[in-house]
C-alpha cells in the first residue's frame, strides 16, 4: 500500500529542525514580509544570501528545494515576463504594439523573479522541516489573539489536525475503491471528457459515504472518551521555545537591520 | 530502499479448484490478490492467468477481458456501492464489460437471487440495507460477471456465523459449477472444510503450498508461523486416549474418527 506523506516533511535533525514550529512559522511569515523591504540590488543580494544560509542550515539536499520551486516555475516566469513587457519607464530598448522592453521593465522582472523564488524557497524551508501537525499547532498559537473576538481557535485547530490526520486514510480508501471499481470493469483513463467525468461518480459517492461514516465514528469515539470541547485541555505535543529560536530571531533582526541600512530611501 | 511486497512467489493453481490463501496480517495476501487481475503488476517475473500473460511491461489498456474473467471481491466490499438502486449497482459490472442493459438486468436479478437477497430489495437504495445485505449486494456485483476465477478477500469478515456459512456455500456452489475460487481468509475451519489447495504467505513469501491435510499436519510449524489449527483438530488433540489415523480437519472427519475409536474399543 502506498503511504503518502502529507505535506513535504522530510525527517532530519539539523539546526532548523530544533526550532520551535511557532518560531519557524512566525519567522517565515516575517521573512516573506521583509522581502518587500528590499528595493535595490544590494538589499536583494542580502536577502537572497540570508535565504540561502537558511537553506544550508536545514542540512537537506538542494534537490528538495528545487522540487519546491519546480511546480511554480512557469508562474514565476510568466509574472516576470509580464513585468518585462508591460513595465515602462527608463530607457526603452524595444517597442512593438503594446509591448515594450525598458530598463525599468528588466530590473523589475528580475526583482519579481527573485522575490517570488525567495518566498517559495523560504516556505519550503518551513514545510520540509516541520510536520503538518506541528504547523497546525503553531497556527493555533498564532491565532490565539483572535480568541478575544470570540473566534473558536481551539476548534479550528482541532478541525485542521483531524483533517491532516485523515488525509492518508482517505487516500488509502480512494485507492481501494478505485481498485474495486476497476475490478468491475470501470475505466478511469479512457474516453472523452464526459465519459471520464461520469467515471468519477463510482469513486466519489463511496468516498463521501466513507468520510461521513468515519466522521460519525470519530465523533462517537471522542464523546465516549469524554471530549467536551477544547476548553482547558492540556496538550499532548507541548511546544517549547529553545535557544535556536532566539538564534533565528537574532538572525532575522540582523537581516532587517541590514535591509534598513542599505535600502534606497 | 524499497521494500518488496512480494518476494519470489511462484506457484501454479488448478482450474476449478477451491484455493485458500492464508497468512497473518501484512503477509502479502491482498497484494498477491491484486496481481491476479493486473491491478498491480509484478516488477519482475510473470503471471499467467485466464489466458493473459502479465509482466511489468503490461499496459493498462485491454485489461477488461482479464478483469471480467478474474473477479475480485475486496475486503468489506460494501464500500464499493454507489448506485441509486441495488439493481443498478449490480448492473454496473456487466454494463462495463459490454453487456446490453436488458441482459445486464436479467443477470443482475439472477445473481441477486443467488446471493440470497429477496426481490423486494432490488429497487431499494443500497445504503438503506443492513450491513449483511450490503455485503451480499457487493458480492453479487462481482459474481454477476461470472468470472472464471473468483477471488475473495475475507468475504465473511464481520458477518454473523449463519450469514458466513450461507456465503461460503454460495462460493462452494460456484466452484462446483466449474469455476476457480480463491479465498483469502483467517478462518482455518473454512480452509479445512472447503479448500482443495492452500497457499500460506509470510512476509511477502510463499512459505507453503499444499493440501490442507499437509498444511495442518505439523502443529509446531503452525505455531511458529502464527497460524491456528482448525477447531476439529484442536478438539481431537485434546481428547486423551483417542487415536486418529489422520488429523481430523472437519467436524465430519472428527465424528468419524471418534466413532472408529469408540467402536474399536468395544
Amino acid at each position: 500500500m502506498s503511504k503518502i506523506i502529507i505535506g513535504r516533511y522530510i525527517p532530519g535533525d539539523s539546526l532548523v529542525y530544533k526550532m520551535d514550529p511557532r518560531g519557524k512559522l512566525l519567522i517565515t511569515i516575517l521573512f516573506i514580509l521583509t522581502i518587500f523591504l528590499a528595493n535595490n540590488p544590494i538589499t536583494y543580494a542580502i536577502i537572497t544570501l540570508f535565504c540561502f544560509l537558511a537553506i544550508i542550515a536545514t542540512g537537506l539536499k538542494a534537490r528538495v528545494f528545487w522540487n519546491g520551486v519546480k511546480p511554480l516555475i512557469g508562474l514565476i516566469f510568466f509574472t516576470s515576463l509580464l513585468q518585462l513587457f508591460f513595465m515602462t519607464g527608463g530607457k526603452v530598448f524595444w517597442h512593438w504594439w503594446i509591448f515594450s522592453i525598458s530598463s525599468y521593465g528588466i530590473v523589475n522582472a528580475i526583482y519579481i523573479f527573485v522575490r517570488f523564488t525567495l518566498i517559495i524557497l523560504i516556505s519550503t524551508v518551513m514545510t520540509v522541516t516541520t510536520m503538518p501537525l506541528e504547523i497546525a499547532d503553531a497556527m493555533e498559537w498564532l491565532l490565539k489573539p483572535l480568541k478575544v473576538v470570540k473566534v473558536p481557535v481551539d476548534k479550528i485547530a482541532l478541525v485542521i489536525s483531524i483533517a491532516l490526520r485523515f488525509v492518508p486514510t482517505l487516500f488509502d480508501e480512494t485507492l481501494k475503491i478505485m481498485n474495486a471499481q476497476r475490478s468491475r470493469g470501470a475505466d478511469f483513463n479512457d474516453g472523452g471528457l464526459i465519459k471520464r467525468a461520469k467515471a468519477i461518480a463510482p469513486i466519489l459517492i463511496p468516498l463521501f459515504i466513507h468520510s461521513l461514516e468515519t466522521a460519525i465514528d470519530l465523533s462517537t469515539a471522542m464523546e465516549s472518551r469524554g471530549y467536551r470541547g477544547s476548553e482547558g485541555r492540556t496538550k499532548y505535543r507541548v511546544l517549547n521555545w529553545s535557544k535556536y529560536d532566539l538564534i533565528s530571531l537574532a538572525y532575522f533582526v540582523l537581516l532587517v537591520g541590514l535591509l534598513l541600512i542599505f535600502r534606497t530611501h | 530502499m524499497e521494500k518488496k511486497g512480494l518476494d519470489n512467489v511462484s506457484f501454479e493453481l488448478l482450474d476449478n479448484s477451491f484455493i485458500a490463501l492464508i497468512g497473518h496480517t501484512g503477509s502479502g495476501k491482498s497484494t498477491l490478490m491484486q496481481h491476479f487481475n493486473a491491478l498491480l503488476k509484478p516488477s519482475s517475473g510473470t503471471i499467467d492467468i485466464a489466458g493473459y500473460h502479465i509482466t511489468s511491461q503490461t499496459g493498462n489498456k485491454n485489461l477488461k477481458k482479464l478483469r471480467k474473467e478474474v473477479g475480485l471481491v475486496f475486503q468489506f466490499p460494501e464500500s464499493q456501492l454507489f448506485e441509486n438502486t441495488v439493481l443498478d449497482d449490480v448492473k454496473f459490472g456487466p454494463k462495463n464489460f459490454g453487456m446490453s442493459d436488458k441482459e445486464a438486468e436479467a443477470k443482475a436479478k439472477k445473481w441477486l437471487e443467488q446471493v440470497g437477497l429477496s426481490t423486494d430489495v432490488i429497487s431499494k437504495s443500497p445504503f438503506e440495507l443492513s450491513g449483511g445485505q450490503m455485503r451480499r449486494v457487493a458480492i453479487a456485483g462481482v459474481m454477476v460477471n461470472e468470472p472464471q476465477i473468483l477471488c475473495l478477500d475475507e468475504p465473511g469478515a464481520g458477518l454473523d456465523p449463519r450469514a458466513r456459512e450461507e456465503m461460503m456455500q454460495i462460493f462452494v456452489n460456484y466452484q462446483k459449477a466449474g469455476h476457480t475460487v480463491i479465498l483469502v481468509t483467517h478462518n482455518m475451519d473454512d480452509v479445512a472444510k472447503y479448500a482443495d489447495d492452500v497457499l500460506v504467505m509470510e512476509h511477502g513469501k510463499l512459505i507453503k503450498h499444499d493440501k490442507p491435510q499437509k498444511v495442518f499436519e505439523n502443529e509446531e510449524w503452525l505455531k511458529k508461523h502464527y497460524l491456528d489449527e482448525p477447531t476439529s483438530s484442536l478438539f481431537a488433540s485434546s481428547l486423551k486416549g483417542f487415536r486418529f489415523k489422520e488429523n481430523p480437519l472437519t467436524i465430519k472427519e472428527l465424528v468419524d474418527g471418534i466413532k472408529e475409536n469408540v467402536q474399536g474399543g468395544v
